[in-house]
């Protein structure tokens, strides 16, 4: 296939799955302020510290109020990890990419994007009705995604995408928590991990492993538990099967930089234990492996994806584009 | 919805040949609308046009700096072509489009209509779509255009004329496929009492007619569609049609041409491309060959071609046979390679270029259109019935200033059909497009796209200019 077109599949799966990232992160928080209103600073400000936005935030809004947050991180088109720039980004991918991904995909696509603009434009009644939908929008899409088109080569990048975003998304989620987890502060606060898992989805699903909550399970559940869609291993185990099969290379054989780089990390991942990692530091254990799945991207993007246009030429192609009759 | 009301205005309906008196074809739709009140034909109208927006199916409006994208605005009334009719245009775009092929074919090789002076040599090889690297080019099977899409019009005497023949990139064919799905769905019934002629074969037609041109020797063709880019206001054609025929759609950067040979950078390197239905103007094709800034095109391209490595569709240098002041010579052409007087008259042209057709141009400029020779979309225009003396005055100085490049033609009454506006129905001018296909035999699409004007009075019906579109229904022998 196009590298071009591969480049276009990966991001658009990375930016739908980073969208519900976001949604599931406001939502949880949303629900979480409604109990406890009086943390309600600290916990929008980790928040936006999740999305790794703390920065350009700041300089936007100062203080993390509720209102704020929930612009910024919804609506905010300036902002390159909203929800609405998410979707912008994973429509202008499927566009151009609109011939090899089902018309089923591109439509719902299309309904999610126009939907989420459609709400920029009016007050925000019902926010967990919005974020729900922007969730189920996802969902439809991964699903239709695995029934109507075909698992080849291009289906193969789109999970790739998804699957880096999700594993990524899972570190992030942790890293707000790590230093909850020092020595220092022992006895901690069970609506907190709640909380933490019901991010990634994982509440439920958690509860039947392990039952009662306790901090170094849930770190074992969204890192290292096989079965779990939403945990890194996982992930990164489906990824490699992925990258295996747009490859053409047999399990266990790798035939470019980016399998290495993908299989050393899944490696590490396979044989880690949870005791060995929570010795290491957590923090310092995801920042490492946020190092090493960047890497991974970068490998993948000189193995397979075009050169890009160099910039200073994009407006003068942009423009020779419109004048085509 | 009663029609009662409903005034013809003096001009062709294509609906009704007299006030409430429906044309034969048309009487089931009318009956249909008859029961419909207003308000749920404007349900229907929003229902159809929301299912356009989910879609996508949508052309980009340029200078907006969010890229805004707006659905083509069609009105649900559709277009109805009676079979006897239909056959006429039929024979007659297939008849033009034989005579055209073989004037492009032998202005860039022997020349002979030049030489025995039937087309003014001057005007051929002084225009500017007449393209100097082209000369001598020898296409797969003697096929350069392989893809039409004749602009008709029908004037108040109820015949059809040919206005303009779009040979290089004709635009539009995607809105006739959609439309009908839409249409499908909003009159059911009706469409499937008037036996009207299914257009959905089009894709697999042209995929056809694109593997028969393949370089020889080649058995299973690559074949790609090459789009401008996402940019392009027809954008959602190109990625429509690659679609429909499972074919790549590759921008100009995805292709590369090693040692004479074009292919396209894939996940697993280089590949083979053997056709190249090409959606961009000639003029960006190739940097080494025509504009050295094209960012669309492949460098070393043309070098390919001429080797006969990769073919091309519609093949380049097109552009002379659409221009607008070859376009009077049409007839002539027809009669000189095929002994046959034209079936589809054209409408009739003054050229400026010649002196006493100017005198006469200028001194009436008020009724008539003046057009520039090399523009399209209704651009470089003066509609002189409808513009103001300062536009006069403007045009008459272009027109002094550079004659080769203008035409002049009668103002036309454009025929209507009924649209609704708001919850009333009032005539709108329409044209037609239909869309030919050739290669080895002339293939025309039964149907086409039917351009309304939606602004009362307004007879320009293209999309940059507030036109819109309608379905058109050719009925069955």
């Amino acid at each position: 296939m196009l590298s071009r077109v591969a480049d276009a599949v990966f991001w658009m799966s990375r930016y739908i799955e980073r969208a519900e990232s976001v949604a599931r992160f406001v939502d949880v928080s949303l629900q979480l302020s409604l109990d406890r209103p009086e943390a309600d600073a600290a916990q929008w400000s980790a928040l936006v510290a999740a999305a790794g936005d703390d920065e350009a935030f700041r300089a936007l809004h100062g203080e993390a109020t509720r209102e704020a947050v929930l612009a910024f991180l919804t609506f905010d088109a300036a902002h390159p990890s909203s929800i609405v720039s998410c979707l912008r980004h994973a429509r202008e991918n499927a566009r151009s990419v609109r011939e090899i991904i089902s018309s089923e995909m591109w439509e719902e696509l299309n309904k999610s994007y126009l939907m989420v603009g459609d709400a920029a434009r009016a007050p925000m009644d019902e926010p967990h009705a919005f974020y729900a939908s922007v969730k189920r929008a996802s969902a439809t899409f991964v699903g239709l995604m695995h029934i109507t088109m075909t698992h080849g080569e291009a289906w193969h990048f789109g999970r790739l995408g998804r699957l880096l975003e999700r594993a990524d998304t899972a570190t992030r989620i942790l890293d707000v928590k790590s230093f909850l987890l020092t020595p220092a502060t022992a006895t901690q606060d069970e609506s907190q991990w709640a909380a933490l898992l019901r991010s990634a989805s994982a509440l439920e699903m958690y509860r039947k492993r392990h039952g009662a909550i306790e901090p170094s399970r849930v770190v074992d559940f969204l890192m290292l538990e096989r079965e779990f869609p939403r945990s890194v291993l996982h992930c990164l185990g489906k990824s490699v099967q992925s990258l295996h099969a747009i490859a053409g290379t047999p399990f266990g054989a790798s035939s470019s930089e980016a399998e290495r780089a993908l299989g050393r990390l899944h490696a590490q991942f396979e044989y880690e234990r949870t005791s060995d990692l929570l010795a290491y530091g957590l923090h310092a254990y995801i920042d490492d492996f946020q190092q090493k799945l960047n890497a991974v991207g970068v490998a993948i993007g000189d193995t397979f994806f075009a050169p890009a246009i160099a910039a200073d030429v994009q407006p003068l192609a942009e423009q020779q584009q419109q004048q085509q009759q | 919805m009663a029609f009662e009301q409903y005034d013809t205005g003096g001009y062709y309906d294509e609906m009704f040949a007299a006030p409430a008196a429906p044309r034969p074809g048309c009487a089931l739709l009318a009956e249909r609308l008859g029961t419909l009140g207003p308000d749920e034909l404007a349900r229907r109208q929003l229902a159809s046009e929301r299912a356009l927006l989910d879609l996508g199916i949508t052309f980009n409006v340029y200078g907006d700096a969010h890229g805004a994208e707006k659905i083509f605005p069609f009105d649900v009334i559709p277009r109805i072509v009676e079979a006897a009719e239909w056959a006429t245009i039929e024979r007659g775009l297939k008849q033009r489009i034989r005579a055209l092929n073989l004037f492009i074919d032998d202005v860039y090789n022997a020349g002979r209509i030049l030489n025995d002076r039937v087309v003014p040599r001057e005007l051929v090889l002084g225009a500017a779509s007449y393209l100097t690297p082209c000369a001598g080019l020898q296409p797969p099977r003697g096929v350069w255009c392989h893809i039409v899409g004749t602009d008709l019009v029908r004037d108040r005497d109820g015949r059809f004329y040919v206005l303009e023949d779009n040979l290089r990139c004709p635009s539009g064919v995607s809105y006739v496929l959609e439309n009908r799905k839409i249409m499908k769905r909003t009159f059911p019934k009706v469409f499937e009492a008037s036996r009207v002629h299914a257009v959905d074969e089009y894709p697999s037609r042209l995929l056809e007619t694109l593997r028969r041109i393949a370089p020889r020797g080649v058995k299973e063709p690559n074949v790609v569609l090459l789009t401008p880019g996402i940019h392009n206001s027809a954008y959602f054609e190109h990625s429509f049609l690659a679609q429909q025929m499972g074919i790549e759609l590759v921008e100009g950067c995805d292709l590369q041409v090693r040692g004479g040979f074009v292919g396209m950078r894939t996940t697993k390197g280089w590949l083979r491309v053997d056709v190249i239905y090409r959606r961009i103007d000639d003029t960006f094709l190739d940097p080494l060959e025509f504009r050295p800034d094209s960012t669309l095109g492949v460098p070393g391209l043309m070098d390919a071609y001429r080797r006969g490595n990769v073919a091309l569709a519609n093949a380049p240098g097109n552009g002379i046979a659409d221009d607008k002041v070859i376009y009077a010579y049409v007839p002539q052409i027809i009669s000189y390679y095929l002994g046959e007087d034209p079936i589809l008259p054209n409408v009739e042209t003054y050229i400026c270029a010649d002196d006493q057709q100017r005198e006469h141009v200028l001194a009436n400029l008020e009724h008539l259109v003046v057009k520039a020779a090399n523009e399209s979309g209704g651009y470089g225009m003066l509609v002189g019935p409808h513009a103001t003396p300062d536009e006069h005055a403007r045009f008459r100085d272009l027109v002094r200033a550079n004659p080769r490049n203008y035409i002049a033609q009668p103002m036309l009454g454009l025929s209507r059909v009924p649209t609704l506006v708001g919850d009333q129905l009032e005539g709108r001018h329409v044209d037609l497009r239909p869309y030919v296909l050739s290669s080895d035999d002339v293939y025309v699409l039964p149907g086409g796209l039917t351009r309304v004007a939606l602004k009362k009075g307004s007879c320009v019906v293209n999309s940059s200019q507030g036109g819109g579109s309608k379905d058109t229904w050719v009925l069955r022998a």
